[in-house]
């Protein structure tokens, strides 16, 4: 079956791709030559490629996360030649298209790489400390039924805007990755902004922005330096404005804060 | 065994409400004393767990994802339906619920449809008191939309990302209850097999993806909302990971597998572009609102097109056939999506496809941006423009966009009663792993209602009724039905281990989805399917004797978590195409090329085939056993689907 561009021509590319047998066991950058790229691949269908290849030869494919491949999920990963989610600006690596290489290229594949992310196996890493941030705040205490009305609480365009753009972070972790420090403050951050903007959850936002930064530093996570890496690198754009508003709520939670 | 839907006396709209009083109910200090397994994180499996967790009870939830944010249910673009009337042009209860019993072409339950519409307006309620951010109009209300074809805006939406904002606010109603202690999450953990003790379900055995360990856990019910089957066909809009395994494990420990062969192949997905392709990616069918459908009317114009002799800009208008709307004057472009796939396999079969490959359809903007402007069109779907363009290289702003069917949900699933319990006593299926709500076809914006109405308005209640009557006693994971359940599953891995063939999953996979595209797809036919049944058990012979899986079972082993899969979908496929074969009728998806009306229009035989099929398992190679369920319309009159 021929691709959407017939005059587009086959690759071939060296890859360097991280092994790592598992967590406890030091890992190594190893050379792979792959021939035949279609640039209309994914980069992902690329490491399919690569995988199968390896099967045959009945080596270990390497190991990479991803599910969805509509970049929704936040389930991929990969710094692609030093960059979170690769070279091209706003997109998941399971949404980069091999169009964007050359013929003659090296590629290096690393897995993320912060404390708060220990590597499970080659470029698969353990991100469920993001999972207990969430845990640690990020919702609104309601039991199913015995809510009012939808309608019942109107919230101005604007408002319900800003919140939806910061509602969009997928939970890839690029922002802890493309940053020195290893924070998560752009993660933590959007959740916190989303629930702060929307009547529903002021209720709780004292709390909340405490417990959530609480846990942050509980994982691991470094300090935030506002380089504004983690926004460059951020598949769906999250903006730095949410830092800002963290900060802000953090420090109003902590003025009057009734824990000590 | 007579197959008791369990439906509740009385009329249609009291239904529900009877069945909520006359149910059991757990005294809530007892609660705690009754442990649910919920296998699946997406919309039904994280909804129900939350509602269970605040109702009392503890929970176990298991994803295989690496958290139960990622289940696929958070790529559902579109919308959500719910029959509020809030733009009061004229929506009701009754109304969402015909037209879903219409939109399935009459082969689902009306005492399930109709509940469903019911709790509808609840689930936009919970959602938004969760802070999930829907659209609003300037007014600060909500905002709505028509969508896929229906005469009302009931449709809910969170910009093309409704799936992802709903699960969000179902994984913090979870996330909410890990903090409580009431939940436990079992990330990257696979459900490979179903335990029954004294003919109850009480537990699963689980795989471990990292360290590979076989656990079991026992609970006192299980409820299984692991998702659709779509994957069998390898390409689909599904997630890598989705697959039938949990669902196809407890089919083979007995529960019924309903109606495998309804398969809902989405009209506008992006096309294949080559062999490497791993999956197929879904443009939102809102886009039908403005894009119309045409392809060239000649074969010659198609062909010169394909080789690239002729531009899009080169065809003239009339040399246009916008089929859809020549067809269909009444609903144009936005006929239901059986109807709309169909058509673009008609035209492809008759080689006026577009695209290198042929198999393509142009849906064109150009119409739309002059009526309304280029802003205007890029306000509402320049989230999906873009995605286009990034996927294929092609600016759809300026030149039509090219799109082709793809299967995108399974209507078909465990048999389940009125309870959402299957015929397995303690084992329940929700959201799109049971059949019950979407007959032959389902209607956009309906699947994230279902997932919802399961998990938080319909199972927090029934499940109370099974528990009341039983025991408090926990079942020890050392109790012989859990280890025989772990040999079983260490027996399957070892023997996949020990294969060392010279093909791959993946080549396995592949060949198995050709077979069912090619001759249970979009279109079937009595001897494509015999064909078909014989194809896929060589295949599965093949697969067992020449398989490749490397590694050992006790590491993160990517291939033989997907060699499980492959061999499950590899039986999962044959009932498929048995399914097809016994229902010599068409409805919604399933098309039956021997039962088509003289303008090619599906054909149903309600006299013959107004039944629901559940599947019994009898064996791998044996024959499987076939219970029928009647269907009966007491409220609705069965019409041929028109939309002319």
């Amino acid at each position: 079956m021929a691709g959407s561009n017939p005059n587009a021509k086959p690759m071939d590319l060296t890859l360097k791709v991280w092994r790592q047998k598992d967590r406890n066991t030091p890992g190594q950058l190893v050379t792979y030559p792959v021939k035949g790229v279609s640039p209309d691949m994914s980069f992902l269908e690329m490491l399919d490629v690569l995988n199968e290849d390896l099967l045959l030869k009945g080596e270990e494919p390497v190991a990479f996360d991803h599910d969805c491949r509509e970049g929704i999920c936040g389930m991929c990963s990969l710094f692609i030649n030093g960059r979170a989610h690769g070279p091209e600006r706003g997109t998941t690596t399971c949404q980069l298209h091999m169009r964007h290489f050359n013929h003659g290229d090296t590629i290096t594949i690393e897995p993320w790489r912060a404390a708060a992310f220990p590597v499970h196996k080659d470029l698969v890493v353990d991100r469920s400390a993001l999972d207990r941030i969430q845990q640690a705040g990020g919702y609104i205490s309601v039991n199913t039924g015995g809510v009012p009305d939808a309608n019942e609480i109107p919230i101005p365009k604007t408002i319900a805007d800003k919140a939806f753009d910061a509602a969009t972070c997928i939970q890839c972790g690029a922002c802890v990755a493309a940053c020195k420090n290893a924070s998560a403050m752009l993660f933590v951050s959007a959740k916190v902004s989303q629930l702060a903007l929307l009547p529903q959850g002021k209720t709780e936002r004292k709390t909340r922005v405490e417990n959530m930064v609480a846990q942050m530093d509980i994982e691991g996570f470094g300090a935030c330096t506002n380089t504004g890496a983690c926004a460059a690198e951020c598949p769906v754009g999250i903006s730095l404005e949410n830092i800002n508003m963290l900060r802000r709520e953090f420090i109003a939670a902590k003025a009057t804060s009734e824990n000590v | 065994m007579i197959l008791d839907s369990k439906i509740p006396e009385g009329p249609l709209a009291e239904k529900w409400d009877k069945h909520k009083f006359d149910v059991k109910l757990v005294n809530p200090a007892n609660k705690r004393k009754y442990d649910i397994i919920v296998v699946g994180t997406g919309l039904a499996g994280a909804s129900a767990a939350a509602t269970f967790a605040e109702l009392g009870y503890n929970v176990k939830s298991f994803c295989y994802q690496d958290s139960p944010r990622r289940a696929h249910s958070i790529a559902a673009q579109g919308g959500i339906n719910a029959a509020k009337n809030y733009q009061n042009d004229g929506d009701s209860v009754f109304r969402l619920f015909y037209d879903t019993i219409k939109g399935g072409d009459y082969r689902s339950r009306e005492a399930n449809v109709y509940r469903l519409a019911q709790v509808s307006v609840n689930i936009i309620d919970q959602c938004v008191a969760q802070g999930v951010p829907f659209a609003r109009d300037y007014g600060g209300l909500l905002a709505n939309r028509s969508f896929g074809g229906a005469q009302v805006s009931r449709t809910f939406y969170a910009r093309g990302q409704t799936g992802q904002q709903l699960l969000l606010g179902a994984y913090s109603a979870l996330n909410r209850q890990v903090a409580y202690g009431k939940i436990k999450v079992y990330p990257r953990t696979e459900m490979l097999d179903l335990v029954m003790v004294d003919g109850k379900a009480r537990g699963i055995v689980t795989r471990n993806l990292i360290t590979g360990k076989i656990e079991s856990h026992s609970a006192h019910a299980v409820v299984l909302a692991t998702g659709g089957y779509g994957n069998v066909f390898f390409l689909s809009t599904n997630a890598m990971g989705s697959n039938a395994t949990a669902a196809w494990r407890a089919y083979k420990k007995g529960a019924y597998f309903a109606n495998p062969c309804y398969t809902q192949i989405h009209p506008t997905c992006i096309p294949v572009s080559g062999g490497h392709q791993s999956k197929l990616t879904l443009m939102s069918e809102s886009l039908r609102n403005d894009g119309r459908v045409w392809v060239p009317k000649t074969v010659e114009l198609a062909q010169k097109l394909r080789k690239g002799e002729i531009r899009v800009a080169d065809i003239a208008e009339a040399d246009r056939d916008y089929y859809l709307e020549r067809k269909y004057p009444a609903f144009g472009n936005l006929v239901p999506r059986d109807v709309a796939s169909r058509n673009a396999k008609l035209v492809c079969d008759e080689g006026r496809g577009v695209g290198s490959s042929g198999l393509a359809v142009y849906l064109d903007f150009a119409d739309a941006i002059k009526r309304d402007g280029l802003a205007a069109i890029s306000a509402k779907y320049g989230n999906l423009f873009d995605m286009y363009a990034k996927i294929t290289d092609e600016n759809p702003y300026e030149v039509p966009m090219r799109i082709y069917p793809a299967v995108h949900y399974t209507m078909g699933g465990l048999w389940v009663d009125y309870n959402l319990m299957t015929n397995l006593p303690g084992l329940y299926a929700a959201g799109e792993c049971n059949f019950s709500d979407h007959g032959a076809n389902r209607l956009g914006a309906s699947a994230l209602m279902q997932g919802l109405a399961d998990g938080y308005f319909v199972l927090p209640y029934t499940i109370g009724d099974y528990l009341a009557k039983m025991p408090y006693d926990k079942v020890s994971t050392d109790h012989p039905a859990f280890k025989e359940a772990e040999q079983n599953v260490m027996d399957i891995t070892n023997r996949l281990l020990s294969i060392k063939g010279t093909r791959t999953v993946d080549d396995f996979h592949k060949a198995l989805g050709h077979i069912m595209w090619e001759y249970c797809g979009m279109a079937r036919n009595a001897e494509g399917l015999q064909i078909a049944k014989q194809e896929i058990r060589k295949l599965r012979n093949e697969f067992w004797r020449d398989v490749k899986v490397v590694g050992v079972n006790e590491e993160l082993n990517v291939t033989l978590e997907k060699a499980h899969r492959v061999a499950d979908f590899l039986e999962l496929g044959e009932l498929m195409v048995e399914d097809a074969l016994q229902r010599n009728e068409s409805c919604g998806g399933h098309f039956r090329e021997e039962s088509q009306t003289p303008e090619n229009e599906a054909l149903r035989d309600d006299e013959n085939f107004a039944y629901v099929a559940a599947w019994e398992f009898a064996g791998v190679d044996n024959a499987p056993v076939l219970h029928k369920e009647d269907l009966k319309f007491e409220n609705v009159k069965l019409t041929q689907r028109s939309y002319k």
